[in-house]
């Protein structure tokens, strides 16, 4: 299983209810291959940096994915048959996340390697809230 | 007499993703990309926005994402 954020531009045409029946669709197809959909990321519309297929804006959706590349493979195949999904792109996040997560997680160490420069933790026991009077 | 040496108000020494602890550059964050694009709409070279090589590799990846998600324009004048 990998991640991959899977983003879509849909025509301005498109209801709102048309969109989320084909987010909705696009979320079984990935099912159906065994895979799942943790988020979806609807922006809403927006404008384009430039005009795609004579269209000035679209609707934004990212899905984020835990699938392999079976998923993919049909997820691209249906944006490409379906007319109202005017551009793609499916980015694999996974490797790049780790690698994000093992940077963070060494300087934390090395924050607690270096205790000079690390803000103490130790907090006085006085500073928690006094208990309620007794009586 | 030389001329005195000219310095823009971009130039800046410090990579902006190592000072902010950036890890990973997200190619959805048009706000953030926007700063390395000057008004032509090219990828602000490292020499003046100080970005350093590891980061500016992600930055152009990043950049080139955004622009084919029309995030930001390829050419703009």
């Amino acid at each position: 299983m990998r991640t991959y954020e899977v983003a879509f531009i849909a025509a301005p045409t498109l209801t709102a209810e048309e969109l989320e029946a084909f987010i909705a669709q696009m979320q079984t197809v990935v099912e159906g291959k065994n895979g799942k959909v943790v988020k979806v990321d609807n922006w809403g519309k927006k404008p384009l940096a430039y005009k795609i297929k004579k269209f000035r804006d679209g609707y934004y959706v990212i899905l984020t994915l835990e699938a392999d590349g079976a998923a993919i493979a049909e997820l691209e195949r249906r944006f490409r048959v379906a007319d109202h999904v005017i551009r793609f792109l499916s980015v694999r996040v996974d490797t790049d996340l780790k690698r994000s997560e093992k940077i963070k997680s060494a300087r934390q160490r090395k924050a607690v390697a270096r205790p000079m420069s690390a803000p103490s933790s130790v907090e006085d026991f006085e500073a928690e809230p006094p208990s309620a009077p007794i009586g | 007499m030389p001329a005195p040496k000219r310095f823009s108000i971009k130039r800046r020494r410090v990579c902006k993703f190592c000072a902010e602890k950036i890890t990973y550059i997200d190619f959805k964050d048009g706000k953030l990309l926007s700063h390395f694009i000057p008004e032509r709409g090219k990828i602000l070279p490292r020499r003046i926005s100080g970005v350093c090589s590891v980061h500016q590799r992600q930055l152009s990846e990043a950049i080139k994402r955004a622009r084919h998600m029309a995030i930001l324009p390829f050419v703009s004048d």
